[in-house]
């Protein structure tokens, strides 16, 4: 770590895992609240207010988080990646700003008003205001999603030399930048339209199984006499006195909702990643290969390995357990199909774009693809354990019921992670494909005092709110949902009373 | 009208709509121990903000992104170039940022003690060096002739620029009381507009001082004309408030900060970022542009969205229009708490009252 450029990609990693951490849970709990207050508005049910408001401060948290953590992400390429900057602006720029503009602005103003807003506009209003919030969220995720594929795939532009089988032509341009000609091609880009609900339905799921896995633990807590409760400490509220067992169909009704979202999602997750795979196997062959760790062609039936014990430098396997034609069908929907493997990969890039090394860090890649489903599923199953350990009014009492709840969410968060470290890491040694190396890429004026200053203060920063949130995650989720409250029950037209206290304050 | 000229004239409304309006939550935040003699004051004060503090933010968000899109050079060497001073206020903003969200998640004066600096120490950092950063733009920084800034974090703490930034900081300080004064109800109301009054003596002397030397520097008539009618309304709303019409006095600081940003962009244009070398490069409109092609893109995306988004932002400060006084604000969270369940005093610090 001794040049900025390592200093800068370890700081963009660290920061963009951080950040991905609390985007998804927005993603899918701002879908979740809006739905259970919809619920609630549908059937007039109390348990769906009680959720609505229970999950919506997890919401909440996480949103602030989410928020103030992407503000880093718009300035640091600039700071620390002005080469980059330079070189792709003229595409790369226009979706975050149309990002901020269409979505950003969406988000946090109705964020304010349905957080602020109990007491100021009818009911059916107030619901409306976290769809919108919500649709925010995926209008934000489709231009990053899109400036994202146009690295892993870049169409749609123009410059002196550009790759063979990228979507850009060839000709002048200031200073040898990359130059939008089509902005439609950048927005509906193919490996965009595999990534956008690939993210967004692993967001979903990912949600999801968080609300399964809380809603699970407090089922399990209802059953138990109070004095055996622990971790409720003071600030238990009056769930005691409401009975157990309307305190298990609330949480039931969670349960039942987050296990079937989880499956559907799953569903999506499955059928769009396996899109996704065919599409890399075509624009990006080199980490198809890489996932796999495949160094010779396959001619016919490519084996997937399920695990590999390889040499240190990740060349070599020693041993591993395989299937044989899954990866020909995982890459081209095909179980007899050629696959290229790494070394003849790195041939012909050496000839395309000179002497280099093309290979990303294939021990990262490949236990990164795997990690990445292998979490996913764990998670989903965690899930599918809990509604039915819970099925019938059953009350679990296995000592390792709680550990399903703590670790399926996290499964399933961290599987997001590494979805992103093997997206991005298998993209090495580019920044854009076939464009731009990420040593190109990085500022030339920044000192490596400066950048020093900047992973260490903000991973410091991070790390003490990482330490506060999850201190609040947990104070709420004991805490359990708050009793029955009727919010004010607004009227179109109907005015103010300036005595009155607020709903809400901070 | 070139569509560089329409972009530079668009970013310069961005950083105008911010100024205005996350400049009175930068105020609001600073004056929270200045102001507030109590909790319920303080939480007076925080939701006088509290619905609307996020959207002003994005209005900085949107000026970046609109600065990559339409000015790629300009924004890879002001950001590349103004790293430490970009570093801090995004800490800053980070800090803020999650203190409003999570000072009220916790009863208790310790908790919203260490959020509390959090907000003050947030608010102020931006403030200071968001003025700095201006007037080092305005003034020129060394940039050679690869558009590379090539100073350090002392060539931005030059006089001029430390100026720019006490201005900044004393207009959102004015900024923050009078919309203290605009929305809260009560003794604080009062209070707040008796020190709008003084803060805007300050910042009227700052502001003179800082743009009439701006002028000398770099400025030409319309600047000269932008600059003068922001003292004019400085000066008017000061009077104003003095003479207790608060609405006219907030009024006055708002169009103070559209006018003198109006004018910082009047006399930088055609430049973005002028250079002091000598065989160096200047940002300009055109230099630092990108392609007519994308120019034009966002041009239509922007004309369809930004008057939705101008709409339903004015929305909201329609809905929270009301005064906040201290009896507006909900306290019975403290009957949920275990000691109020026992028969205790919930409260025995008073706290919350």
């Amino acid at each position: 770590m001794d040049s900025i450029l390592d200093i800068a990609r370890w700081q963009f990693g660290i920061v963009t895992i951080y950040h991905f951490l609390f985007v998804p849970l927005s993603i899918g709990l701002s879908a979740l609240v809006a739905a259970m207050e919809t619920l609630w508005l549908r059937t007039k049910h109390e348990d769906w207010l009680r959720l609505t408001k229970f999950v919506s401060r997890l919401l909440l948290i996480n949103l602030a988080m989410g928020v103030v953590t992407g503000i880093v992400q718009e300035f640091q390429f600039g700071m620390n990646w002005s080469d980059y900057s330079r070189f792709v602006g003229d595409i790369f720029g226009a979706p975050l700003a149309v990002e901020a503009l269409l979505a950003f602005f969406l988000e946090s103003t109705f964020i304010g008003l349905w957080i602020f807003g109990w007491d100021k506009v009818p009911r059916v209003l107030h619901a409306s205001f976290m769809w919108i919030v919500h649709i925010g969220t995926l209008i934000s995720s489709w231009f990053i999603l899109a400036a994202n594929s146009w690295m892993q795939h870049p169409v749609g532009c123009r410059m002196p030399n550009p790759p063979p089988g990228s979507g850009c032509v060839a000709g002048p341009t200031q200073n040898g930048r990359a130059e939008l000609t089509d902005f439609w091609a950048v927005m509906f880009n193919k490996v965009q339209l595999g990534t956008f609900p690939h993210v967004i339905f692993a967001a979903y799921m990912t949600s999801a199984i968080l609300l399964v896995a809380i809603c699970g633990w407090l089922y399990g807590r209802a059953g138990k006499p109070a004095s055996e409760v622990t971790g409720a400490g003071d600030v238990e509220p009056e769930s005691a006195a409401l009975g157990a067992a309307a305190e298990r169909r609330l949480y039931r009704r969670g349960i039942r909702l987050g296990t079937w979202v989880a499956i559907v999602a799953f569903a999506g997750v499955f059928v769009s990643g396996d899109v996704q795979g065919k599409i890399m196997t075509d624009v990006q062959p080199m980490k198809m290969a890489a996932a796999e760790a495949l160094f010779d062609t396959s001619d016919t039936h490519a084996p997937f390995s399920l695990f590999t014990i390889g040499t240190r430098d990740g060349r070599h396997k020693r041993f591993a357990v395989e299937i044989p034609g899954l990866l020909s069908f995982l890459a081209t929907g095909h179980f007899d199909q050629r696959v290229e493997g790494i070394n003849d990969l790195q041939a012909q890039y050496e000839e395309k774009f000179g002497p280099g090394d093309y290979t990303p860090i294939i021990p990262v890649t490949y236990w990164s693809f795997r990690w990445m489903m292998g979490l996913g599923a764990a998670g989903l199953l965690g899930a599918i354990a809990v509604l039915w350990l819970t099925r019938k009014e059953r009350a679990p009492t296995f000592r390792w019921y709680t550990w399903i709840a703590v670790w399926a969410p996290l499964f399933a968060l961290f599987g997001n992670s590494v979805g992103w470290i093997f997206t991005e890491m298998g993209r090495q040694p580019w920044v854009v494909f076939g464009m731009m190396r990420t040593s190109a890429a990085v500022s030339p004026n920044v000192s490596t005092a400066e950048a020093w200053i900047s992973i260490v203060g903000l991973t410091a920063l991070y790390a003490v709110l990482a330490v506060v949130e999850i201190a609040l995650l947990l104070h709420y989720i004991r805490r359990g949902a708050d009793p029955f409250v009727e919010p004010p029950d607004r009227k179109w037209g109907q005015r103010d009373d300036d005595d009155e206290p607020l709903t809400f304050a901070y | 009208m070139e569509l560089t000229t329409v972009w530079f004239c668009l970013i310069a409304l961005l950083w105008m709509g911010y100024f205005v309006l996350e400049g009175f939550d930068f105020g609001v935040g600073m004056l929270l121990p200045v102001l507030a003699r109590d909790d319920r004051e303080r939480r007076v004060l925080i939701n006088t903000i509290g619905p609307v503090w996020d959207g002003n933010e994005v209005w900085v968000l949107t000026a970046g992104g609109a600065t990559f899109a339409a000015f790629p050079e300009w924004y890879a060497t002001l950001f590349s170039g103004f790293y430490l001073p970009l570093l801090l206020i995004v800490m800053a903003l980070i800090v803020r940022g999650v203190a409003f969200e999570f000072r009220h998640q916790r009863p208790g004066r310790a908790w919203a003690a260490w959020w509390d600096r959090a907000i003050v120490i947030g608010s102020l950092v931006p403030a200071l060096l968001w003025g700095v950063a201006f007037a080092n733009i305005v003034r020129g920084v060394p940039i050679d002739a690869d558009k590379n800034f090539t100073g350090s974090i002392w060539t931005l703490l030059n006089p001029f620029g430390i100026l720019g930034g006490l201005m900044t900081l004393a207009l959102f300080l004015t900024h923050g009381a009078m919309f203290i004064a605009l929305k809260t109800d009560g003794d604080i109301r009062h209070r707040a507009r008796r020190l709008s009054v003084y803060l805007g003596v300050v910042a009227a002397v700052l502001a003179v001082v800082f743009l009439a030397w701006t002028e000398v520097h770099t400025g030409n008539l319309a600047s000269a004309i932008l600059f003068i009618g922001a003292a004019v309304c400085l000066v008017a709303g000061v009077a104003a408030a003095a003479l207790g019409r608060e609405g006219w006095g907030f009024l006055g600081t708002f169009l103070t900060l559209l006018l003198a940003v109006a004018g910082l962009f009047e006399a930088l244009f055609p430049e973005v970022m002028p250079t002091t070398l000598a065989n160096g490069t200047s940002l300009t409109t055109t230099n630092a542009a990108a392609t007519h092609y994308t120019l034009t893109v966002m041009t239509i995306i922007a004309a369809i969205f930004t008057p939705f988004v101008v709409a339903y932002q004015a929305w909201t400060y329609w809905v929270f229009r009301k005064r906040i006084a201290v009896h507006h604000i909900p306290s019975d969270e403290l009957a949920h708490s275990s000691r109020a369940k026992i028969g205790l005093d919930p409260d025995p610090e008073g706290v919350v009252d």
